[in-house]
């Protein structure tokens, strides 16, 4: 049995299992029911469904706060441009700090490989048929990272703005990308992924003039569903608007580095 | 579709507390701001219990209206959805008191 989370299986340490959710933990015998009275009897359970993740999330959250990295989670739909944003930040920001990427996707390492690219440790988690990453994959994956030797943890989620929400993975903060090809109301219709972040990077803003994109409504959209959101227009690909979030970034890496808790909300920095 | 990842955990929880008994009712609390969708659950569940002393067993789910309280003026009123304003001075810097509930809250057993 896994001593991390008391998973049963060793296979989980190589994160290529293709149904993470479906362990059986062995707290269940079909063969050994108690046929006591026949009557029926109701218990109550009175149990959070998400506490088992919950649990692992605190543990995986922990961990980052004894070895002094500084964790995000990057939340999107497919396409608007995460990786991009990642590789140009590694590559901006790699010789400042020690970064390492998670990369989740349901399938391929054509990501991770972008990433290995730029010369950081990557780990990818192949979710299968899953629609997001959890603390349990996350748990296993930063095993093989030497994390006192690490600044930032850079976690890209399955491209998905609807399930990741949920889950929490022991991360600082959810960074939320939307890029400008995809409709400024994408907050309202997607309430809960934004209302989870703490970070909205507006991407892909050198298509500004090409597309009919309200960044003013997006920015007011994004803040009626989350009042306290920071928000960052910028575009990965020329690198505009990039420097004020490697300055948002940096401020937390050192401050987590420096062992005090990033306890403060996302809204008390300076920012657009 | 994570509500099959949400019905693999009720499913868990179920099996603790049954501890080897055939489950025939399962009580779930779904909010109506959990982003979790009730009919969702109900599919997947049928796949869940395959093979479980949960097969078989009748599915209730209540939802929890979501409720929200003004952090401005300290209204409180029904919630339908995050960008809900306060009805009373209008901002959206809205606690959510309800709504949000993913529980499993009870059992029946043989």
């Amino acid at each position: 049995m896994c001593t991390t989370c008391g998973c049963e299986t060793e296979e989980h340490h190589h994160h290529d299992h293709d149904h993470p959710h479906t362990h059986d933990h062995g707290e269940g015998h079909r063969h050994t029911h108690h046929h006591d009275s026949g009557d029926a009897k109701r218990i109550a359970v009175e149990s959070d469904i998400l506490a088992r993740n919950n649990r692992l999330a605190a543990g995986n959250r922990s961990l980052f706060e004894r070895q002094g990295v500084f964790v995000l989670n990057l939340v999107s739909s497919p396409g608007s441009g995460k990786t991009t944003i990642l590789e140009r930040t590694l590559r901006d920001l790699g010789g400042e700090y020690r970064c390492a990427v998670i990369e989740g996707d349901q399938q391929t390492d054509n990501d991770a490989q972008r990433i290995a690219a730029t010369g950081v440790p990557v780990r990818q988690i192949n979710t299968g048929a899953g629609c997001h990453l959890d603390a349990h994959m996350v748990c296993h994956a930063v095993e093989g990272f030497d994390l006192p030797a690490l600044d930032l943890l850079l976690i890209e989620n399955v491209g998905n703005l609807v399930c990741p929400a949920a889950f929490d993975l022991g991360e600082h903060h959810k960074v939320v990308v939307l890029s400008v090809t995809e409709g400024e109301d994408k907050p309202l219709k997607y309430p809960q992924m934004f209302r989870a972040a703490d970070v909205l990077l507006l991407n892909k803003t050198d298509l500004l003039p090409h597309v009919d994109f309200d960044v003013a409504a997006c920015r007011e959209y994004a803040r009626r569903v989350s009042p306290g959101i920071v928000i960052f227009e910028l575009s990965a690909r020329t690198g505009a608007g990039m420097a004020d979030w490697y300055g948002w970034l940096g401020e937390r890496v050192k401050r987590q580095g420096l062992g005090t808790r990033d306890v403060g909300p996302a809204a008390a920095v300076t920012a657009g | 579709m994570h509500e099959l990842s949400i019905t693999q955990g009720v499913v868990d929880i179920c099996r603790q507390h049954a501890a080897g008994r055939r489950v025939t009712e399962v009580v779930l609390e779904i909010g109506e701001l959990s982003g979790v969708v009730p009919e969702a659950v109900e599919f997947c569940f049928e796949a869940c219990v395959q093979g479980t002393p949960l097969e078989g067993a009748t599915l209730v789910v209540e939802r929890i209206p979501g409720r929200g309280r003004c952090g401005g003026c300290g209204a409180e009123f029904p919630v339908s959805a995050y960008y809900d304003p306060c009805p009373a001075c209008g901002s959206h810097g809205i606690a959510i008191a309800a709504g949000e509930e993913l529980r499993v809250r009870e059992l029946e057993v043989e």
